[in-house]
């Protein structure tokens, strides 16, 4: 189980948000929602431990995450607004290389496959990221979700320049962590299509 | 759910870092031609006073290699912070100061470890021979990952600031005194036949010095940079 208890953060002077009390159970979703500026990245990066919090606390299974730490990192995998991907390396490098690093498994056969199942297709696992589209690194990025076992799933607007096709892909695999019990924090702009008992909103407030 | 061991994750961040150096094979190749360039200068400027050259040449090819070190502090960690893999990284379940230590090593290797290669061959062109080369060659050895270890707090502590660059040479140059002072002086005690283990040491025991803070603090200072 994964808990906020009275959050507040600020950048610079600006609070952004205050007392937020928010708890995920395993397989639900937690759909983070506001308007540009509105403090949805800043959220997320301190549900990472990258932002510290004004006050309150963050509480993975009861305990806080700032005397959990590298315990707690391990828990979690986070797609931030940046692709955090080389363009200088190929799709299949940048994957196999990520995966290595998290810890989970990095085989060439499983890389593809999950390079697959976001809609990348074969033709451009060899090219550097560099020629990709937005979108296409954007694939590379989530392809990341495929291969991670982590229960907690931290998104920052993973559906912003993908096309429709991955779009349901990406609703499909987060369908399926869900089910297998896993949890789901996510910055978004749109509805997403699952089962509405498994969503709670927070609106972040300007 | 398995977790990579730290050596393994430690493997990860070389690899990363010196495949994307095959990849930038010209950055590799403009530091290694600047300590030439720079090192050949000295004696067209001097003259070719043989004496001369030889009394310069320890401290001279010393701070090339801490020149051609700060040109490259830039690259250290700028990317990785542009691109969102340092935040990747810092997610990594691994202290964050072993993650430092693999990319502070990736540097060295593409930064430092050409200049020790290159520097008896720079020796020969100041007239060292024999012994000096040799301890010439060894000091930068053992100075250079220091230079490599210090310099990652600066870029550290100046990531993602405006004119960078040359703030970390204001931060970076007086932490460097004292390995460059040790550096130079092994050469010149080496020449001078008054033997050249204690400054030796001394360079030594400041690697290890530097190998037990330098990536804690710098690690810090990459937490606070992405606050």
């Amino acid at each position: 189980m994964f808990q906020t208890v009275a959050l507040s953060g600020s950048r610079g002077e600006r609070l952004l948000f205050s007392d937020v009390s928010v708890t995920v159970k395993p397989g639900t979703l937690l759909a983070v929602v506001g308007e540009n500026g509105s403090g949805k990245t800043s959220f997320l990066r301190m549900l990472c431990g990258l932002l510290s919090p004004d006050g309150g606390a963050i509480l993975w299974q009861g305990e806080d995450i700032r005397q959990l730490k590298e315990l707690y990192t391990a828990q979690l995998t986070y797609v931030g607004h940046l692709n955090g991907i080389k363009d200088e390396l190929t799709p299949v490098e940048n994957l196999k290389l990520s995966a290595c690093l998290a810890g989970d498994k990095s085989s060439g056969a499983i890389v593809q496959k999950a390079l697959e199942a976001v809609g990348l297709g074969r033709s451009v696992h060899r090219l550097p990221t560099r020629v990709l589209s937005q979108g296409q690194k954007r694939h590379v990025a989530l392809a990341r979700l495929w291969l991670s076992t982590r229960p907690l799933w931290l998104l920052d607007e993973p559906f912003a320049s993908l096309d429709t096709a991955a779009t349901s892909y990406l609703t499909q695999r987060l369908q399926a962590h869900l089910s297998n019990g896993g949890m789901v924090v996510i910055a978004t702009h749109q509805e997403i299509a699952l089962p509405t008992d498994s969503i709670q909103h927070l609106r972040l407030a300007r | 759910m398995s977790q990579p061991s730290m050596s393994e994750a430690l493997r990860g961040v070389v690899r990363r870092d010196l495949l994307l150096a095959m990849r930038h094979r010209s950055d590799v190749a403009m530091s290694v031609f600047f300590v030439v360039i720079v090192a050949s200068l000295f004696p067209l400027g001097v003259g070719p006073e043989q004496a001369v050259l030889r009394m310069i040449a320890s401290g001279v090819l010393w701070v090339t290699a801490l020149l051609a070190c700060l040109l490259s502090l830039g690259r250290l960690f700028t990317a990785d912070y542009l691109d969102g893999v340092l935040e990747q990284t810092l997610l990594i379940p691994q202290p964050l100061a072993v993650l430092v230590v693999g990319k502070v090593f990736a540097h060295w290797v593409i930064s430092g470890l050409p200049v020790v290669l290159l520097s008896p061959l720079l020796g020969l062109q100041f007239g060292l021979s024999g012994d000096s080369l040799w301890v010439l060659t060894l000091s930068l050895l053992l100075g250079t990952p220091t230079l490599s270890m210090l310099g990652a707090i600066g870029a550290a502590l100046t990531l993602g600031l405006r004119g960078s660059g040359l703030l970390v040479a204001l931060l970076v140059l007086p932490l460097f005194v004292p390995v460059l002072i040790f550096g130079a002086g092994a050469v010149t005690s080496s020449l001078a036949g008054i033997g050249s283990e204690a400054n030796l040491s001394l360079l030594g025991a400041c690697f290890l010095l530097s190998l037990a803070f330098a990536p804690w603090a710098t690690a810090v200072a990459l937490r606070i940079a992405l606050e």
